[in-house]
C-alpha cells in the first residue's frame, strides 16, 4: 500500500518546464514591446472651402484675427490679436488666452449652442514652426481649471497660406 | 537510500508563487500594450498641448496625413508633396465613395511635425479642402506635465 501511494504521487506531478519556457517568452515579448507613450488627442477644425460657409452672419460675432509673425529660422517673432501686440515669448500665449477670455466675457452672454460661438482666423507666416500654431490654438480654444477643460473658442480657421 | 530520496524531493522548489507572479506580469503588459500606436510615423514628432484629451470614440473614416519636418506628406505607404497630394487623396476618397459616403463624412487627421513650417500644414489643408474634405483634426500629444 505504501509503495503504491508514492508511485501515484510521482505520476501526478506535471512537467512544468515547457509551460514556463513559453510563459517567459511571452513575458519577454511584452516587456520588449512595452513603451510608455503619452496619449494623443485632436483639435477638431471644421473648415469648408472659403465661400461655402453657411450664409447667415451674426452681426454680434466677434471678428477675431490672430496674426503670427515668424523670424527667418521659424521662431515666433510676434503675435497680434486684432492689432493688440502680445509679444513673442512663452508668456505671450498666456496673454493671448487672457485677451480672448476678456473679449468673450464682454460680448453678449447668450447660451452658446454646440458648434456655434465666436470664430478666430489664424494668419501665420509660412516659415513659422507648427508648434507655435498649436500653442496658439491651445491658448484660444480653452484652459484647464481644477482638472476641467473650460472651452473658449471652438471655431478655428486658417487664413490663406502666405508664400 | 530512502532518506536520500526524500532529500532530493526537498530540493525541488515550489514553483507556484513564481508562476503566479509571471502570469501577473504578462497580464499587466498585455493590458498596457498599445497597438494603436501603429498609426505613428517615424518622421513625425508631434507638438504637445495640455488641453487635448484622447478621443472617446474613434473618428469615422479617418485619413491620416503625416507631415514631416521637411514638409513631405506621408499617406498610406507613399510620400507626397503638397502638389502631388491630390493623387493620394483621390485614392482615399474613391474608397470612401465606394462605401456610399461623401467626402464630408471623412475626417482628415493631420499629424504635423512640431518643427515643420506652418505653411506646409496650411497647404495640406488647402489641398484637402479642394478635394471637398471639411473635417480636420490636428493631432497633438497630450502634455501632462505643465
Amino acid at each position: 500500500m505504501k509503495i503504491r501511494n508514492r508511485r501515484d504521487a510521482e505520476k501526478n506531478e506535471l512537467n512544468m518546464t515547457s509551460m514556463i519556457d513559453i510563459v517567459f517568452l511571452l513575458l519577454i515579448f511584452f516587456v520588449m514591446t512595452f513603451k510608455i507613450v503619452e496619449l494623443e488627442g485632436d483639435f477638431s477644425i471644421k473648415m469648408p472651402l472659403a465661400g461655402q460657409s453657411s450664409g447667415v452672419v451674426d452681426p454680434t460675432d466677434l471678428p477675431l484675427k490672430l496674426r503670427l509673425r515668424s523670424t527667418a529660422d521659424g521662431n515666433l517673432a510676434g503675435m497680434e490679436l486684432n492689432e493688440i501686440s502680445l509679444g513673442n515669448d512663452q508668456a505671450a500665449f498666456a496673454r493671448l488666452r487672457n485677451e480672448v477670455k476678456g473679449m468673450l466675457a464682454s460680448s453678449t452672454p447668450v447660451a452658446v449652442e454646440e458648434g456655434e460661438g465666436p470664430e478666430i482666423e489664424i494668419d501665420t507666416d509660412f516659415n513659422l514652426q507648427y508648434k507655435y500654431v498649436i500653442d496658439s490654438i491651445s491658448a484660444v480654444s480653452g484652459f484647464k481649471e481644477a482638472g476641467q477643460v473650460v472651452k473658449l473658442i471652438e471655431k478655428i480657421k486658417f487664413a490663406k497660406p502666405r508664400r | 537510500m530512502r532518506v536520500k530520496r526524500e532529500q532530493v524531493d526537498m530540493a525541488e522548489g515550489d514553483m507556484t508563487p513564481m508562476i503566479d507572479m509571471t502570469f501577473q506580469l504578462i497580464a499587466f503588459f498585455m493590458v498596457l500594450i498599445n497597438f494603436a500606436q501603429t498609426e505613428a510615423n517615424d518622421n513625425v514628432v508631434l507638438p504637445k498641448s495640455r488641453l487635448v484629451k484622447p478621443p472617446e470614440a474613434p473618428l469615422e473614416f479617418p485619413i491620416i496625413l503625416h507631415v514631416g519636418a521637411d514638409g513631405r506628406v506621408y499617406l498610406g505607404g507613399d510620400d507626397y508633396t503638397a502638389e502631388t497630394l491630390k493623387i493620394g487623396l483621390d485614392r482615399e476618397l474613391a474608397v470612401i465613395r465606394a462605401e456610399g459616403k461623401a467626402p464630408e463624412d471623412a475626417n482628415v487627421v493631420i499629424r504635423g511635425h512640431e518643427f515643420v513650417a506652418a505653411g506646409h500644414v496650411q497647404e495640406v489643408i488647402r489641398v484637402a479642402q479642394d478635394a471637398k474634405l471639411t473635417n480636420f483634426a490636428l493631432r497633438v500629444k497630450e502634455n501632462l506635465r505643465d
